[in-house]
């Protein structure tokens, strides 16, 4: 009994009388057998989405339902793989079929000879339940692979460990359990739309810190937070998730390509394993996982690339790390989903999307977050999504920003004028915002110092204070300014040039660690504080300006992390030089 | 034999709804033939149970529902491509239009390509010296880029596009190089410019053309850049040779997406643009680049022209978000009259980082790049500023600026039509004009790349 194709338009194709059809089920369509799920049944009527091009494709041709839902793999062997939308490996796809992504391929997810030498965690005889360890294998040199329980398992008791090499297919435990045995191997399967368990959700209360100062000190994001970064083309989205990727201290980061170029794929394979994760000194790219699925790749796997990407995180998660996932871009998956519903003839909502889209993007998000995960040993883990938006024509009010905004707690608004001023990361200071502020300041304030929160909030100020001037120098002139004014202008300058400008192509700038920000700033506040006092006491302001010391300030971000005492002494010498500067008046 | 059908049920716009077929493929090539023997090729947009959706690219004009005859030829749409196709002008179906005999193929392609897979792509990283400072300099272009050109109504793009046609090069390097233009919808004087100053220059013999004109079948755009672009990939990956694509009019391709998808009754999407523009676009762009192992490279410069010169519209929008950096011009340059009119500080290219320094142009490039837009940013606003204020409200360095910008325009932007300036000529010039700013406001150059370069520095140092 096999289903027949009876209609083909583009990704989209609607069969009838498969067998067995659910929704969410994956089907093979046709004679290359090329892969689909079944969205929508009306009757006897299956319409198809499928992940391959379609071109060839005729009525009459036979539907196959596998009968299980689209998943992934899950399993040692992950780290360091890139895979294509529906997780097949991209580079074993290049070693078999050449340069070109031919139709028709159907490849596991993980390797399936290789072996992975299991070290037990458990005994015969031990309870164990759900989202216990079972054992550990080393997957990278970075990351340790846990390998438990898996969710759907009852609880019950540990009858077989077996130690030593083993392929993922392999039974490395077996469990009594009160629905029989139960063989388990290192291999899992999880379907991509659906949430995997966590023992409870927590709280947000620790910041994912990401070396990035206008993000860190202003606008930080939470582990296990949500953020989304709109920006027109060209203002940098992609640079910052690069840096995110690369600086994040997360411990496994998964980067979704989710429509976007080809080169910028590249460029991440290439350079990745090149770059060193700044704790360990061994290459990042072990401890990342990468879904590709670039803008000339078929539209229906991108809408699934998010989903596969998401199982991933969150398998790891399990097991009690910290996640971060990079998903550039959200709009084309937005834009597949419209491309999907659009052909499914459903009434559409703002722009052509589908009504659905606001509800999609929740469930999408809210698969973010810290938890306790399952099992008896409550391990935390957490796992936070940072989704780049592309709107169109940089306008924030079209339908995939507002409906991300509605969810995400961290806005970081990029703006193409920064970005033409060449200032990066062109993030809008006065338009971002961060919903975590007040929750990870008491982190900040023990981890920072204790004036950092105050910091923070003075130096908002005087931005805020800085646009507001600048209105006013526009219509009559820098010359209308008191002295005070006109330095906190110069105080906001180098708020902006010192501090929130960040060259992610500097050696010793592209990272910059908490303790840093905090004395950066706080030695720029120090300047304007002590400067505005001696104002008060008659001191001129050019002279002021031209205090050598400035420029030593300007260059303070170049300070290696290693001589971070540099900076106290400048702090000194602001004092010394603003001090004799009064003393002249 | 072919079944062929005698049974259009419905012809709208570009589109024909052919009943009782049996068997039909999604996206397969169909032949219609007309009354009077005209044949016109389709494809087929829409397959189902004994309904065909057709998509003619010749147009339904003197379309007969009872007498035309349709065929389903069981393929997609191919071109047969060899290397002799150098030198040759084709419309945008790919059939010789310049009176020469048609092309024996080497080898038949599906005009769609497959997606090339990312771990297989060579990250593109040498520098292409056009000859334009504007460009070379500031916006530089790399072997396997995608670079568009978004300029607006009037303006001298096809002039532009020529002269990089003409000029670019990559240094030092004797490799064969080769030109696949094409173009959708522009005017005939504008192709015939092209194809003259091609012909006039010699630069015909490593060049494919593939030309729809204004008035030639809106649809057949659709296929012109598949066109191109397989022929492209056939120079460049199989007989290993660099290509220059250039694409003209992309907008007028988006108008045609557009005519199909409003025949089709498509939900639309922004401006009435369909919905899956940015895929389809990115079908087209992406297919430039380079191949690990493979010496060819594909390089594309689409141009389009912005309605209104509006950025934000969605066809520069879309480009924008999936091409490596863009060129803007300027209607303000051109209608100063310099040419070419390129808004520095609007334009990027996103590869420069990889393609220039030491051994790809000369180790201050990086310097003089990041020095002069500041400059020129700066000078801009003290221009602004001049406007509102007055010039006498300048303060003395702003002044100087000022005067950088106006320098900067006119001896740096612009050049000749023929003017193929080397990158150090165009580097030397950046120096000659940063001179003439105070040393002390040079501060995005290292001390020993103004010690070498900057003119008088020398001098300075010795005395």
């Amino acid at each position: 009994m096999k289903g027949r194709v009876v209609k083909v338009a583009g990704p989209l194709v609607v069969a009838e009388d498969i067998p067995g059809a659910r929704m969410y089920d994956v089907v093979r369509v046709g004679e290359r057998g090329l892969i689909g799920e079944i969205i929508e049944l009306r009757g006897r009527r299956a319409s198809i989405q499928v992940y391959e091009e379609t071109s060839g494709l005729g009525p009459g041709e036979v539907v196959i339902s596998t009968g299980r839902p689209l998943s992934v793999e899950l399993g040692p062997g992950l780290m360091s793989s890139i895979y294509d939308g529906i997780q097949r490996p991209l580079d074993v796809i290049a070693a078999m079929a050449g340069e070109y992504v031919t139709r028709g391929i159907e490849l596991p997810g993980l390797d399936r000879e290789r072996r992975w030498e299991f070290v037990p965690a458990v005994e015969p005889g031990q309870t164990v339940k759900a989202g216990d360890l079972l054992g550990t294998v080393e997957e990278t040199p970075l990351v340790e692979h846990r390998v438990l329980v898996p969710p759907d398992v009852p609880e019950g008791t540990v009858e077989e460990v077996r130690a030593g090499a083993a392929t993922v297919e392999q039974t490395v435990a077996v469990l009594k359990t009160p629905t029989g045995r139960r063989e388990v191997a290192m291999l899992q399967r999880w379907p991509v739309r659906r949430p995997r368990p966590v023992g409870r959700k927590l709280p947000p209360v620790v910041p994912l810190t990401t070396g990035q100062r206008v993000i860190d000190t202003f606008f930080p994001i939470a582990k296990g937070g949500t953020a989304c970064i709109p920006g027109p083309f060209g203002s940098g989205k992609t640079v910052v998730q690069h840096q995110l990727s690369k600086w994040a201290d997360a411990d496994i980061i998964v980067f979704i390509g989710c429509g976007e170029r080809g080169n910028e794929m590249t460029d991440v394979l290439l350079e990745f394993p090149e770059l060193k994760d700044p704790r360990s000194g061994r290459p990042l790219m072990e401890r990342t996982v990468l879904v590709a699925n670039t803008s000339n790749m078929p539209v229906a796997a991108r809408e699934a690339s998010i989903y596969t990407g998401i199982t991933i995180a969150e398998y790891y998660r399990d097991m009690g790390y910290d996640v971060a996932l990079m998903a550039d871009s959200t709009s084309r998956w937005a834009e597949a989903l419209r491309e999907i519903s659009g052909r499914l003839e459903e009434m559409p909502g703002e722009e052509g999307y589908p009504a659905y889209l606001g509800s999609r993007a929740a469930e999408f998000y809210e698969r973010s977050g810290r938890v306790v995960c399952l099992g008896s040993s409550a391990r935390e883990g957490s796992l936070s999504i940072v989704g780049a938006v592309s709107p169109p024509g940089g306008d924030l009010s079209e339908p995939v920003t507002q409906a991300t905004l509605r969810i995400v707690k961290v806005f970081w608004g990029l703006d193409d004028r920064l970005a033409q001023r060449k200032h990066f990361p062109a993030i809008n200071w006065l338009l971002s915002y961060s919903l975590y502020t007040s929750r990870l300041d008491p982190y900040y304030a023990e981890q920072a110092g204790p004036d950092f929160p105050e910091n923070r909030t003075r130096a908002m100020a005087i931005m805020q204070e800085e646009a507001e001037l600048e209105e006013i120098v526009r219509l009559v002139g820098v010359d209308a300014l008191s002295p005070r004014q006109r330095l906190t202008l110069e105080t906001a300058k180098s708020i902006r040039e010192d501090f929130l400008y960040q060259s992610a192509f500097h050696e010793v700038d592209t990272y910059c660690s908490m303790a840093k920000q905090h004395r950066l700033l706080r030695l720029i506040l120090a300047f304007h504080d002590q400067a505005l006092r001696a104002l008060e006491a008659g001191a001129p302001l050019e002279a002021l300006l031209e205090l050598p010391v400035r420029e030593k300030i300007a260059r303070a971000r170049y300070t290696p992390e290693e001589e971070l005492e540099r900076l106290d002494a400048l702090a000194a010498e602001v004092a010394t030089q603003v001090g004799q500067a009064r003393a002249r008046t | 034999m072919l079944k062929e059908y005698r049974t259009i049920a419905e012809v709208s716009g570009p589109l024909l709804l052919v009943e009782q077929v049996d068997r039909v493929k999604f996206d397969e090539l169909v032949e219609v033939e007309l009354a009077g023997g005209e044949l016109r090729r389709g494809r087929v947009l829409e397959a189902s149970e004994g309904r065909a959706l057709v998509q003619l690219f010749e147009g339904t004009t003197g379309l007969d529902v009872q007498e035309a005859r349709v065929r389903f030829l069981g393929k997609v749409i191919e071109l047969g491509v060899s290397t002799e196709m150098l030198g040759r002008v084709f419309d945008g179906f790919g059939r010789p239009i310049d009176g020469g005999p048609p092309v024996i193929p080497e080898v038949r392609l599906d005009v769609n390509g497959n997606p090339l897979n990312p771990t297989a792509r060579a990250y593109p990283s040498e520098f292409i010296q056009t000859g334009i400072s504007a460009i070379d300099c500031m916006n530089p272009l790399v072997r396997g880029q995608k670079l568009p050109i978004f300029s607006g109504a009037g303006l001298p793009h096809p002039q532009m596009a020529a002269q990089i046609a003409r000029q670019a090069k990559v240094r030092g390097a004797q490799e064969a190089f080769a030109v696949v233009f094409a173009a959708m919808g522009i005017t005939f004087e504008e192709a015939d410019y092209f194809i003259s100053d091609f012909r006039r220059t010699g630069a015909v013999e490593r060049a494919v053309l593939f030309v729809n004109l204004a008035d030639d079948p809106v649809i057949e755009r659709l296929a012109t850049p598949r066109m191109a672009l397989t022929t492209a990939e056939y120079l460049a990956f199989e007989k290993g040779m660099h290509v220059l694509v250039i694409l003209t009019d992309m907008t007028n391709y988006c108008e045609a997406l557009r005519e199909v998808s409003a025949a089709r009754k498509e939900v639309p999407g922004r401006r009435g643009y369909p919905g899956y523009m940015y895929t389809d676009l990115a079908l087209v762009y992406e297919r430039a680049g380079r191949i690990r192992g493979k010496p060819g490279s594909i390089t594309q410069m689409p141009i389009l022209t912005m309605p209104e010169d509006d950025k934000t519209h969605p066809i520069p929008d879309l480009t924008g978000y999936i091409t490596e950096g863009q060129v803007i011009l300027s209607r303000e340059l051109h209608n100063r009259g310099i040419y070419p009119p390129i808004n520095v500080s609007q334009s990027l290219s996103r590869l420069k980082d990889k393609g220039i320094g030491p051994e790809k142009t000369r180790e201050d490039h990086a310097d003089v790049l990041n020095q002069l837009s500041a400059a020129y940013d700066r000078g801009k606003e003290a221009r602004e500023l001049a406007v509102v204020l007055g010039e006498a409200a300048l303060t003395a360095v702003d002044r100087e600026f000022l005067k950088f910008a106006d320098a900067f325009e006119q001896r740096f932007v612009r050049q000749g039509e023929t003017e193929d300036r080397s990158i150090e000529t165009t580097l030397d010039i950046g120096w000659e004009l940063m001179a003439a700013l105070p040393r002390s406001e040079l501060k995005r150059v290292s001390d020993k790349h103004l010690q070498k370069y900057l003119p008088g520095a020398q001098r300075a140092a010795g005395a």
